[in-house]
């Protein structure tokens, strides 16, 4: 239980919810995969708290700094998926991809 | 114990991370992502964060309660019963995504990681506030901010009717355009 360990555990879960994000067509499923690039990140951030420099509070302010990402990233997307779909009944990125008037 | 707990955790959070897009339920992807959150915050109390961890676990808790809601208003097939695929390039995705952790994995084994210096203080709760409240500063109020900004932003965005549509682009309008007349002596 090193740091290396923890550090490819976030990496497994920042790439399997950058594939998500990727593959996903629609918009709530993309932003599940950003979740998931974010716990990522998280746990990443913990790891090196605890394993490099754990006398320093940095780490633990960028897990809050990253949790403060996640639930505005929550917000602002579900609300650009409100406005979207009022102004054109879209629900899917390929949908929303063409710029207009 | 420790040690065994991570493992399960580590496993558990990147099997269900999995599952998240493998679900045709919508319902079921949802708690799989809540499934793989909540091990991430476990991760943090086995590092010795136990408060930065509770807070991942009930956040993660409500935000998936709400994210489960948007699903349902949102997904053209929520429960998954009619099978149908909602990809787009899954072949180029897979090369990045593998690339991508191919080289997170070697840059992670590769790097000379700097030796542990200091130790954990007794109530790391204590330091991270003390931190904030002090020489981060800065940070916890461009958050305040942030935050504040993201409250504003999600109301504009979510109105349906605004005061540009009720009394126009000009806001001269001597009476507002509502749909259904009345409320306040209108």
């Amino acid at each position: 239980m090193n740091l290396e360990l923890f550090l490819i555990t976030a990496a497994a879960l920042f790439c399997v919810g950058l594939y998500g994000a990727l593959t996903q067509q629609s918009i709530v499923m993309l932003m599940m995969g950003l979740e998931l690039m974010l716990g990522g990140v998280i746990l990443a951030a913990g790891a090196a708290w605890h394993h490099i420099a754990p006398a320093a509070a940095d780490g633990q302010v960028l897990i809050v700094v990253a949790i403060t990402a996640m639930a505005v990233e929550m917000a602002i997307g579900f609300a650009v998926v409100t406005a979207l779909f009022r102004s054109r009944e879209v629900d899917t990125t390929d949908m929303a991809a063409e710029l207009r008037e | 114990m420790s040690t065994a707990a991570f493992w399960a955790l580590a496993v558990l959070a990147v099997a269900s991370g999995i599952m998240v897009f493998r679900f045709d339920s919508m319902a079921r992807a949802t708690f799989s992502l809540l499934t793989a959150l909540l091990c991430v915050g476990g991760e943090l109390i086995v590092l010795g964060l136990d408060y930065l961890g509770v807070v991942t676990v009930l956040m993660m808790t409500i935000e998936m309660a709400i994210m489960a809601v948007f699903m349902i208003m949102f997904m053209m097939n929520p429960a998954g019963l009619m099978p149908m695929t909602m990809l787009h390039n899954r072949r180029g995705a897979a090369l990045i995504c593998a690339g991508s952790f191919t080289s997170l994995v070697v840059g992670i084994l590769l790097v000379p990681w700097p030796r542990r210096v200091g130790r954990a203080p007794a109530d790391p709760t204590m330091d991270l506030g003390m931190s904030l409240m002090g020489p981060q500063m800065l940070t916890m109020m461009t958050l305040g901010m942030a935050l504040f900004a993201t409250i504003v932003a999600t109301v504009v965005l979510a109105t349906r009717r605004g005061r540009y549509d009720r009394y126009g682009d000009d806001l001269r309008a001597a009476r507002p355009d509502d749909p259904v007349r009345g409320g306040v002596g209108r």
